[in-house]
Formats: structure tokens, sequence, C-alpha cells
């Protein structure tokens, strides 16, 4: 960072950590910011290219397409900062609601025990995931990837061998079912949008996050382990357990996105997931993460999701030629992307 | 720290165990789940031989991706067949144009008795098909490939012309009325997926609009589905190509307020009871079962008697209409994994 020159004004020198700065500086040096004006040019627009873009039950949509994404942005935001990746956080998910629905399903559970053994499994993945990476110090790339892998065939295998077919069996006629939706797939209606209860645990799961980054002892450890690892166990940071805490957060987040999909669709099929890891990260990514860890927020991976929700529905909205539908994607990404470095730059250069 | 961990794990471990028994003894459902459906399935027929003639080993190639339950139902289909007719009956898949074509050279390699295949991606086949053929392996086409099959050398082709299954739809479209309808396509770049859609834009006498959706993220399914009815509210009409986004297109109709009937291609549990609830207007069946069964049985008639049905052309097992009237009688036969 730029403030770590020394100073070369000819004035005291004081600890550059004590010096005073302005709320503006203060705002303009957030790793987010940048993602807003993104996300602020995305939805304008998006307003100006499509009449029916700015509707309120539009903006409902629009949240929730991005209330999914961003509910399992937030743990792989946090894991990011910690230094690491998890390439497995798509097929998680999956798994998750896979082992809630089968669960309840061969036992002839109610189905709030299913979801339970789901919470308890997936969070057994989550610790895998964290333990070996720390056991085997092997890049987290290559043991998510591993894990990715096969939680894949296990999905399938599995879903295959119990159900007898690739798909999980209704369960929508079990006790405890509808109180389970009304937990994890229902909608409020607020001044006449319907607002999916996702976005709520959207909203919970990023004021938590930023809490636990900004306020907590725990957060400083994220900061200090993606920084450096061996500095951060120099000062006595728990290294361990950060990452392994970290991964558990990812799997709880996939736990809740599973029970969403089992509870609104009723119906798993064992071959989803795959590839949602990566927009998880892009979310991350656009939203401030550095790919290389030490910086980024919550709220950053927040507005990544909501840019990615605005995009990939306000293209269906503007009416555009399906055939350019990833190009545009595509492009709207990179550009959020480029605007995020961009402001970056001229913040830090204005330091 | 290490000790403390593996206390962790197997406390986590226990747990599990322990709500799993609790689980079983006391949070049982008194309703639905797997306690129903044994209760269901009164005594299930187990299959045996019907015939006499040698173990034939008769392979079967699709590019099928992974956990896809269409080809789960073509190959229960197959594998029926394959016990009633003494057959030794190999499966593999892979949506890779490149590594379904390795896995027919290997059955041509190990010599196997007939061969079945899928040819989505024809030109990427042709080598390996006619490769069969000229070691005297006889080859049936299922599914997709109509035009080329004779020309590769395959005995028959077994399946649904894509482009009259869309034909189909375009017609019970206009019989019911329709003026706007949506072509929900979960697979881009899929020439099926087009075809059918396509099909469906030449004979609809309304207009047909192409949205194509992310298949492997089912919310983001929905809100696409959603986005593209709040949008235009002429759309009175969304069909989906495969069964599992039809109750999903349900939801989405039903969030953004549009009162479009949803109607889809394929079969499945839900979509028949979905029929009969008479959320959905009607399904468009190619019986993948027949693909499969007739497949395996038209490769025992050639072996056993040089039969050969379709007279070089394709024997047609769609496009079948479903609606409300049949969708009864066929629930019972969707949820064993046979329609």
């Amino acid at each position: 960072m730029s403030s770590t020159a020394p100073p070369s004004d000819g004035l005291d020198h004081v600890d550059e950590r004590l010096l005073r700065t302005t709320p503006l500086k203060k705002l303009l040096a957030r790793p987010e910011l940048g993602s807003v004006v993104g996300a602020i040019a995305v939805f304008v627009f998006f307003s100006i290219a499509a009449d029916s873009f700015l509707r309120p039950a539009s903006l409902g949509t629009v949240l929730y397409a991005a209330s999914t994404i961003g509910i399992m942005a937030v743990p792989v935001a946090l894991l990011m900062i910690g230094g690491e990746f998890d390439l497995s956080a798509g097929v998680l998910v999956t798994s998750s609601a896979l082992v809630s629905s089968m669960f309840s399903y061969q036992m002839t559970a109610n189905v709030w025990v299913g979801v339970g053994v789901s919470l308890l499994v997936t969070l057994a993945i989550g610790v895998f995931n964290g333990f070996m990476l720390t056991r085997t110090k092997l890049p987290s790339f290559i043991i998510t990837l591993g894990t990715f892998l096969m939680l894949t065939g296990l999905n399938l295998g599995l879903t295959k061998l119990i159900s007898g077919t690739v798909s999980t069996k209704t369960i929508a006629d079990m006790e405890g079912f509808p109180s389970a939706r009304k937990l994890f797939a229902s909608q409020v209606t607020v001044g006449g949008v319907e607002l999916k209860v996702t976005i709520l645990w959207w909203l919970g799961l990023v004021a938590l996050a930023t809490w636990i980054l900004l306020r907590t002892r725990f957060g400083n450890w994220i900061f200090a382990v993606g920084g450096g690892a061996d500095a951060a166990r120099a000062v006595g940071v728990p290294v361990y357990r950060t990452k392994i805490g970290l991964y558990l957060g990812v799997a709880f987040c996939a736990w809740i996105s599973g029970q969403h999909l089992l509870f609104s669709f009723d119906v798993v099929q064992s071959g989803e997931g795959v590839g949602n890891e990566l927009i998880y990260i892009i979310a991350a990514v656009i939203g401030g993460c550095l790919i290389t860890g030490g910086y980024g927020s919550a709220i950053g991976s927040a507005v990544g999701a909501l840019i990615f929700g605005m995009t990939s529905k306000g293209i269906v909205y503007a009416e555009w030629n399906p055939d350019w539908f990833k190009f545009f994607l595509g492009a709207m990404l990179l550009l959020a992307t480029l605007l995020n470095a961009w402001i970056r730059k001229r913040v830090e250069a204005t330091k | 720290m290490t000790r403390l961990r593996t206390g962790g794990v197997r406390a986590v471990i226990g747990a599990v165990l322990a709500l799993a028994l609790t689980g079983a003894l006391a949070g049982c459902s008194s309703t639905g789940g797997k306690r129903a459906e044994d209760a269901r399935k009164a005594a299930a027929a187990q299959g045996r031989a019907a015939v006499g003639t040698p173990r034939w080993t008769f392979a079967m190639v699709t590019h099928s991706g992974d956990g896809d339950t269409f080809w789960d139902i073509v190959q229960n289909g197959a594998k029926q067949a394959a016990v009633k007719d003494n057959i030794n009956f190999l499966y593999a898949h892979s949506d890779e144009a490149q590594q379904q074509a390795q896995l027919i050279d290997s059955y041509v390699a190990k010599g196997v008795d007939g061969l079945i295949v899928t040819l989505a991606k024809p030109d990427a086949m042709k080598a390996s098909v006619e490769k069969a053929v000229k070691a005297g392996i006889p080859v049936i086409t299922v599914n997709s490939g109509a035009e080329q099959s004779k020309a590769f050398g395959a005995l028959t082709h077994i399946g649904q012309d894509e482009t009259v299954a869309g034909e189909a739809v375009g017609d019970e479209l206009d019989r019911r009325g329709k003026k706007k309808a949506l072509c929900v396509l979960h697979e881009q770049g899929n020439i099926g997926h087009e075809q059918r859609c396509a099909g469906a834009k030449k004979t609809f006498g309304g207009e047909l609009v192409n949205l194509y959706v992310d298949g492997t993220n089912m919310p983001d399914v929905k809100a696409s589905i959603e986005a593209k009815l709040q949008s235009d509210k002429a759309v009175d009409a969304v069909v989906t190509l495969g069964a599992p986004f039809a109750d999903t297109a349900v939801q989405a109709a039903k969030s953004a307020g549009s009162k479009a009937e949803v109607d889809t291609f394929d079969l499945n549990a839900k979509v028949a009871t979905s029929l009969q609830a008479g959320t959905l207007g009607f399904a468009v069946d190619q019986q993948p079962y027949l693909q499969g069964y007739e497949a395996v049985d038209l490769l025992w008639l050639y072996r056993y008697n040089a039969d050969v049905l379709g007279g070089g052309k394709p024997v047609l097992t769609g496009p079948q209409i479903i609606t409300k009237d049949q969708a009864g009688a066929l629930k019972e036969y969707a949820e064993r994994g046979t329609r």
C-alpha cells in the first residue's frame, strides 16, 4: 500500500497510523466503493434500457436472483479475504439439499430431522475441507477441487443408489414441510412487492459477516491470515482454526442455500450446482475482494451479487437477443470490475 | 490442538448418528416418505430371461450429461429388455462429443455383439459408427440423428423427430387459442432444443420467443422466467423443454402474477401430478423408455432372426401429447421411473 512509503515532506514524523483522515477519505478507502459505483452504473443503464426494470415487481425478482448468489458470496468473500478458495461451494449446496430430502424420505422422518442431519453433514464437509487444507498444506484450489469432484460424484451416485432415479422423490406431503418452507422459501409482501425470504437471510448474513470482520477478534484474524499466514502465526493468530472456521462458514451458508433449493422446488436434481462456485467467486471479486487475500468486505460481496442479479435479469427485461446473453453478461462483469479497480487506484493515489 | 480437533470431528459424527437414530425413532412423519412408497409397491415382479438364446453383450453410448432423468428412463427400458432377452447390457455416456466417440471405439475394440448410439453430434460420431459397422457389429441409433443414421450404416433409428415434436406443440398451442408463447431452453447450443422451438414456431399461429436459462441453477431459471413474464404481459403460454423445469415455470408464473399456461416436453412423476391438478396444460412425451427398450429388443431380433424394423425410415416413439385425461394413468409409471 502507498501509505507505507516513508514521509518525505519534511514535517514532524508522525506515525502514519495516527494521521487524521477525513470521513470522505475514509469512505473512499472502503473496498466496496468501486463496486457500489459499478452497481449504480448498471442500475442506471438498465433503468434506461429496459422500461419494465424499474417496476416494483421486477426489482423484487432482481433482488431474489441477487440473494441466491449473495447468500453464498458472503462466506466465499470472507474465505477469500482469508486467502483461500472453495471450488466445492456450488455442489455443496446441492449435496445439502439432497441429504435433507433423502434422509427425510428414506427414514420417513419429520422433514425437520432431515434438515438437522443435513446441517451436520454439510458442516462436516466444511470441516473436511479446512482440515485437509491445514493438514496437507496443499493449495486450497487442489483440495476443494478434489472435494468438488467427489461431491459431484457422490450426489449422483448416492441419489441413484438410494432413490433409484437421478432426482429425489417429492417430500412435499411429509410432516414438517410447510413450516420448513416458511423458514427457507416463503415470501413476504412489502408495499405490494413480493420479497423472498432469501433476501432477509442474505441481509442478515451480510450484517453478521460485517460485524465479525470489523468488530471481532476473529475478523482481525481473517485479515491477518489472508495478508500473510506466517506473519499472522508469528503474532499469535491461530491460523488453522481461523481457516477451518471460514470453511465452516461456507458450509453453513451452503446449508441455507440448499434448504432453500429443496423447499422452494420440492424435488432436487442431483446434477445441479456445478459452475455456481465460480459465480460466487465472481461476485466476491467484483465486490472488491482481492484474489490474493487480505483485502475485501462482506458488503462488497453483496454489491457484487446485486450487480450479477441486475445484469442477468436486466438482459431479460431489456428483451435483447438471447444469443448474446453470455456475451453481455461477461462484458458487464468486466466493465464493473474495471471501474472498481480504476476507482481504487484513484483513491490510493490521493491518500 | 490436534486432539481437540479430532474430538470435534468425533463429536460431529456422534451427533449425526445420534440425530439419525432419534430421527428414525421419534421424529417420524406419518405422511409420505419411503414407508408410503413401500406400501404402494406391493410386490414388484422380478425380471427373468424369457428366451434361451446365447448371452450376447450389447452396449449403449449416449450423449447424456451426468444425472439426467431422461436418460435414466432410457436406461431403465434398455435394462428391462436386456433381462428379458438374456442380454449382458453395458452403458456409458459423455456429453463431450470426443469422449462419446472414444467410448464407442472402446466398445468396438471390446467386440460387443450389438451397439446402440445417439447421434446428437453426428459428425463427431461418424468415424466411430462406421468403424463398428465395418467390424460387423450391428448398430442402432436412438433419440437423435434420424437424418444421418442410415448414411452411417445403422440398421434402424428409434426416436422422436424433434422438429415434428415441436410442430405438435405449435398445433396444440393453436388449438388452445394461445397468442404469444415462450420457449424456455435450458441448454444453450443444444441442436435438439433449437429444433423443438423452431418446430413449434413453424406451426404456431401466434408469436413464439426463445428464452435461454441456466439449467444447472434452478433459482436462476425461476428468476429468469419470472423476469421475462413481468416484462412481457402478452405471454400466455410458457413451454419448457424438460420435465424438471415445468414446475419451476409454474412457480415463476405465479410470482410474476402471470396467467400464462405452462406446458412442457417430457414427463416425470411431478409433471403427471401437476397435469392431473391442472397446473400444467399439456406435456409432449417421446417415451424414452421405449427408446431404450426397443433398441435392445431390435438388436436381439436382428441377432436371432435378422429382423429389421422401419424399412429404412426412423421408428418414431413420439410425440405423444399428454393432457389431464391421461395423466392419472401415467403417474404410477412415472413414479417407478419408466415413463
